[in-house]
Formats: structure tokens, sequence, C-alpha cells
């Protein structure tokens, strides 16, 4: 009778086919000869100046004016700029577009969390022969790594999420709270701020897949890890067990606001209060800013809290575009996605419209760094993110099918978070329908 | 349902049921109380959503601002994908009506050899839902290079295996051989009995078919979903959750007042449709019932 249910399902089963379908067209695909760009293909200044036709699927608010500003600076290319759906529905698009061999665009934007299931199925120019690798200075470690397999560059990196604790300052004052710098400190602010007035919550979760991936990776767990076809499972490791076995806390007291994230109630409790904190990526910012205006003054940015009080990072959304194979003008689709990334005028357009950069060069300038923003009551906020970026953080490798992963995290540790049970046990029954799908896919997992 | 009713029974007296009533009453809550919730909420701004009581109105009465943003955001694209459903509707559950009845007819009365391996494939074919042949068809239609186009929608549309199994059933009562048998001795053709005879007495049937058959495509999802990339394409399902998902992730640009004018918009034209023909579907059921 669910209707978000029923249409959840049917994502899920139609992520599943058109999973299948690729792992078998990438495997049939390495029958195919593979030459390898020649230096004349792979020209992207020359490529440019001839011009040609390009489709870029994205869905991000920027794209628009700088596909303008694109249009402006190679007047010879014609870029098609189409918003095929927001995260989940692009990909089905693009996995259905890959198995069916066209219709896909050239240039598309990805996470980095769904990022590794189209690099490894084969679906995705590698970009270094382009002279890309020459680019890894310019980005962060984290999104460097996390658009890169070995010397391969399967894209480039638009923006980052990494983490940092917003939380409601006027709410924090109210009740005499301290910013807590540790998980413990942070758990006991759950039970002061709930136990002073049971409306309110430390923040919000009902279960998240990317939220759940970003904790466990901050906690320095590796529970996935893959070597082509190889895929390596534990969602019990250290790491792992670490949060659940702290979050558990929060769930078994009821200290979560039972809100799902993005629902206009979440809207509606980070503008009274209700949700006192968010553990989220750094992009935070332009989002309260632009849909949660009545709260202009109440938020601040501290560091996100660790285990043992010193700073540990691990990011929390972002992505990048690639190249598709199916692109007819690799070079050419190259050359607009350094320009999309790379080039000063782009990335500028990108931030004023409230991204959160990946490039090195923005994230450390003293104007950036400088910025007081009013909605955060004046608060230096970049230097607190910026800082954020630079956090030690661990290795992080999400599967080569996250993005079905994290479509049945609902129905596994989604499970534990619903009945207020311990999300050790949600973790495994997730492990375990990873492995066997893993296995029916034509992966070995955990043999 | 057209079987004679060969004892007249007695009129019933007038009974009151307090169960049934209150059964009555809860479902009649549970039908109405999301659309009164629509229809307030469509009152409010997307302030007014997050700060007020669901099924009372906000403090500003935003109504004809959301409808008038709702009509003109992004270029107008809301009244390009109403076009796109209309087309969808009219011409694909419209066509899917007319082979249905076409069908359904030509199988209940006129024998031929392959008659019952036909009844084997469409009650098959019924058996099958329409969500797990998606991904064939767009693989299909994509070596037809037929993907991200109208015919994408429409093509599929046009096949209704349920209609034309309940014409035919409809037919067989409904349209009595023994009056084909009197058109033919008068010298109708075929065509012209049909044209003036069979659809009317059919109009019922035809009706019901061609209300499942508009409801199913107005609602259509996920078939459009997997064809079309191409916003100027979609419509108003897809395009409608396009607009909602927005509003999560990085970047996120929740625009919920649009989102529910859009939907209130939506339904209106479907509701509209089904109390109209159901007028027809109503009086063709109790016409069919008694033999005259």
């Amino acid at each position: 009778m669910n209707p978000m249910r029923t249409a959840a399902a049917k994502r899920r089963a139609l992520a599943g086919l058109a999973v299948s379908a690729v792992v078998i067209g990438a495997l049939t695909a390495c029958t195919g000869s593979d030459g390898g760009p020649t230096s004349a293909d792979t020209d992207i200044d020359a490529a440019l100046e001839a011009g040609g036709t390009l489709t870029y699927w994205s869905w991000t608010p920027q794209a628009e004016a700088q596909v303008a500003a694109f249009e402006k600076a190679y007047p010879k290319v014609d870029v098609e700029l189409v918003n095929a759906g927001t995260g989940n529905d692009e990909y089905t698009k693009l996995q259905n577009a890959i198995a069916a061999g066209t219709g896909g665009p050239d240039v598309a934007q990805v996470e980095y969390y769904a990022l590794p299931q189209f690099a490894l199925t084969d679906s995705l120019v590698d970009l270094a022969p382009y002279g890309f690798g020459d680019l890894e200075a310019d980005y962060t470690p984290s999104t460097w790594g996390a658009v890169t397999v070995g010397d391969a560059v399967y894209g480039l990196p638009q923006d980052s999420g990494p983490i940092a604790m917003f939380y409601n300052k006027r709410i924090f004052d109210q009740f005499g709270i301290a910013v807590p710098t540790t998980w413990d400190e942070y758990l006991a602010a759950a039970e002061k701020l709930h136990a002073a007035d049971p409306t309110k919550y430390i923040t919000s979760d009902t279960g998240d897949a990317g939220f759940t991936t970003t904790m466990i990776w901050q906690a320095a767990g590796h529970p996935f890890q893959a070597d082509g076809d190889k895929v390596t499972i534990d969602l019990q490791d250290a790491g792992s067990k670490k949060w659940a076995d702290t979050w558990n806390q929060l769930l078994e007291k009821d200290l979560l606001a039972p809100v799902p994230g993005w629902s206009d109630e979440w809207f509606k409790g980070l503008a009274d209060g209700t949700v006192a904190t968010l553990i989220i990526g750094a992009w935070m910012p332009g989002v309260l800013e632009g849909s949660v205006p009545d709260a202009s003054g109440d938020w601040a940015v501290a560091p996100a809290p660790s285990y043992d009080g010193k700073p540990a990072g691990a990011e929390n959304g972002g992505g990048g575009q690639v190249v598709l194979k199916q692109s007819s003008n690799p070079a050419l689709a190259a050359g607009f996605l350094k320009w999309l990334n790379n080039s000063d005028e782009s990335v500028k357009v990108f931030l004023d419209g409230g991204g959160f950069p990946s490039t090195t060069a923005d994230i450390s300038s003293p104007d950036f760094l400088g910025v007081e923003s009013d909605y955060f009551g004046g608060q230096k906020i970049n230097e607190v993110l910026a800082a954020a970026a630079e956090a030690p953080s661990s290795d992080w490798y999400y599967l080569p099918y996250q993005v079905y992963a994290n479509s049945i995290f609902g129905d596994t540790v989604g499970q534990a978070y619903a009945n207020k049970t311990d999300l050790n046990a949600g973790l495994q029954a997730w492990q375990d329908a990873l492995v066997e799908y893993g296995d029916k896919q034509g992966f070995t997992v955990n043999k | 349902m057209t079987a004679p009713a060969l004892v007249r029974r007695p009129v019933r007296k007038d009974r009151k049921s307090v169960a049934l009533t209150i059964v009555m009453a809860l479902f009649l809550i549970y039908t109405l109380v999301p659309l009164l919730w629509l229809l307030f909420s469509s009152t409010k701004t997307q302030a007014g959503l997050f700060s007020s009581f669901g099924l009372w109105f906000a403090d500003d009465f935003s109504f004809f601002q959301n409808l008038v943003d709702t009509l003109t955001y992004r270029d107008g694209i809301f009244v390009r994908w109403l076009g796109n459903t209309l087309l969808y509707v009219v011409v694909g559950a419209g066509g899917a009506t007319l082979l249905a009845t076409l069908a359904g007819y030509g199988l209940a009365k006129f024998s031929f050899p392959g008659r019952r391996a036909v009844f084997a494939v469409v009650l098959g074919a019924i058996a099958v839902p329409g969500t797990a042949l998606a991904v064939p068809t767009f693989l299909m239609f994509s070596q037809l290079h037929l993907t991200n186009t109208p015919w994408a929608i429409i093509i599929p549309s046009l096949i209704s295996p349920f209609g034309l199994y309940l014409i035919w059933v409809y037919a067989v009562d409904a349209v009595p051989t023994e009056l084909l048998e009197a058109a033919r001795m008068d010298g109708a053709g075929e065509f012209r009995t049909f044209a003036t005879i069979s659809v009317r007495l059919l109009a019922p049937g035809i009706v019901t078919v061609l209300l499942f058959t508009v409801v199913a495509t107005w609602n259509n999802y996920f078939l459009p979903l997997i064809m079309l990339s191409k916003p100027e394409l979609y419509p108003l399902t897809v395009g409608l959750n396009q607009w909602n998902s927005q509003a999560t992730g990085v970047a996120a640009e929740p625009i919920y007042n649009l989102v529910i004018m859009g939907s209130l918009l939506t339904i209106v034209p479907i509701v509209v449709a089904f109390l109209f023909l159901q007028r027809f579907w109503q009086s063709g059921l109790s016409a069919g019932s008694v033999k005259q």
C-alpha cells in the first residue's frame, strides 16, 4: 500500500537487472580489441578547436551556467545539457544505456560512491592517456582517490564532502550543552538535550547508507575491498563495529529523531531545532542557506567528533564527472571535462553556486578561508571545513555494486533502525545479502 | 453480469448496519485524508509547509502564487509535461481501447483456427506484470533507436491484454449472435454491423476498458522512467519525481510547494475523467442486465 515502498522495490529490481546486464556486457567486452588511443586522438586542445557536439548529463544547479560559459569560450563546441535524474535515477539510466550499447551521454555526473560500479565494469574512458594523470596535485587526496583505480583516471572530481558537525548553536546555548569533540561527549550531549526537552534530538537518522558508510570510514573501517572480480566484504571489522557500538547507544535509548533525511519534516526539524546537529559533508552550508532560511543565525560548524578527540576525517557525498566509452568523441569530451572541473572560470561558477571545492588551490585560498558567513552568525566556516578536508583519514573503497548495495540498506540495516535493535546484526544481514548478490553477479566474494 | 433474473427477489427492507457504517466511514477517512492534506498543503509556501499542521491552512495563503510558480518554473516545463501526458493518454490509451475492442469482438464472435491459442496467449500476457517487461522492452527499443522518443511510451501502451480479455468476455453475452445473424440476413456487411450495432451494445465495456487504460497510461511511471532521459519528453509522473528528488543531497533545492501543487494538478484531470466516464459505465452495467 505504500507507494514509496513499491517505487523503491521497483528501482531496486531495476538496479539489479541493470547491473547484471552491465557485468555480462563487461565480460563480453573483454574479447573486443582495445587498441587504446593514439597521441593524435588524445590531443584535447585540437579536439576543442575542431569542435563538435556533446551530451552532458548532470543534475547540479550550476551546470547550466557552466555550460553557457564553456560554449562562450569554445564556440565551435555545442553541449546539450540534460538533467536525466538525480543520483540513482540517473545511474539506472546510465546502466541501461550502457547495457543497450547506445543512448548514453558523452559526459556524466557520477557521485563517488557510484563511480567504481561504472569504472570497474569497463564503461568509462581511462583519461590517463589524455594527460589527466598530471592533474593529481590539483585535487585533495580523498577525491583523487575516489576517481582513480591504480594509474587509471576515470573522471575528475567536482566537489567534496569532508565531514563536519553542523550544530544549532541557539539550542546548544539554551540547554547549556558544550560542543562535543569526542563521540562519548556527543552521546552525553544527546542524553542531556533529550532529557531537557523530549521534543529535541541530537540528530536524525532513520538509516541512510551514505551516512553509515561515511561513519565507518571515519572509524577507520575497511568493510569493502575489491581487486578485479575478487571482492571482500567485512561489515564486522574493527571500524564497523566501533561505529555500530557507538550508534547503538543513540538508537536503543531513542535519542535519534524519527525523521527521514531530506523529507519535509527533516527540513522543518532543521529550522525549529528538533534536529540539533548534523554530521554531514561540507557542502551542507549551501543547502541550509537556500532551504532553511528561517534558521539563519542559529547554526554553527565544528569539527566532527572523533573516537579519541584527535581530528579524523571522512567524506560524505560529493562526486565528479566521467567520460563514457560510448562517447563518439572522447577527446572532445575529455576537453570539456577538463575545462569543467579544472579551469578557474568553471570552478568559480560552481563555488558561487554553493558547492564545496575538491581543488586544493581553492580550499587553501585566503579568499575562501576568510569568508564570514552571515547565515552562520559571521563564523568563518570555511576554516573549519578546510581543516576537515585535511584531517587524516584512512583509505576507503566502495563496492563495485555500491548503488545496489545502498538500495537494499533499508531492508537490512534499516530493519535494525526501525526495530531499535543491534546495528551489528543489521550490518551482518547487509553483508550476507551483498555476498549473495555479488556471487550471483559473477564476482568472487569473500573466497 | 448479464444473466436474466428469472425469479424476482422480494425487495429487501433497508436495514441499517452499524458495523458497515463504521467500516465505510473509516474507509472514507482513509481515502479522503491524503486528498485533504494535498488540498491544504497546496495553499502553503515552502516555509509554511515546514511550520504548520498538515490538515489546516498556514498563516499565508499562496495557492495562486503556487499555481503560477508551478506553471512557469523552468520555462513552464510543467505545461510541457502535461501536454506529453495528454498525448500519451490520447494516443496510447485511445489506441489500446480501439485495438482491444476490435480484437476482443473478433475473438468473441468469429470462430477461426487458433482461437484457443490466442486465448492462452492473452491470459498469459495478463499474468506478466508490465514492470517485468520494462527492461527487455527498453533493450529492444534501443536497438530500434526508439528510446527517448514518444513512441517508446505510446507503442507499449497500445497493448492491453486485460482490456482485450474484458471486451471478449463482455461481447460474448452483450452482443447476441442472433442479432448479428439478423443483420447479415438484412444485407449489412461485417464492418457495418460492427460499427452500427455491436459498438453500441459494447459501449459500456468499451468505456470500462477506456477508463482502465486511461488511468494506467496517466499513472505510468516505470516505463517512461527508463525509456526517456530527456526532460522535455517526460510525462507528469516522472517529471514530478524529478522535482521531488531535487530536495536530496548535495546542492539540494527543495521545491515541495511546487511538487504538491503539481500533484494536485495531475490528479484533477483523472478525477474528472473518472466522474465523467463513470456515468456511462454505470448506466451500461444496468442496461445489459435485463433482456428486453
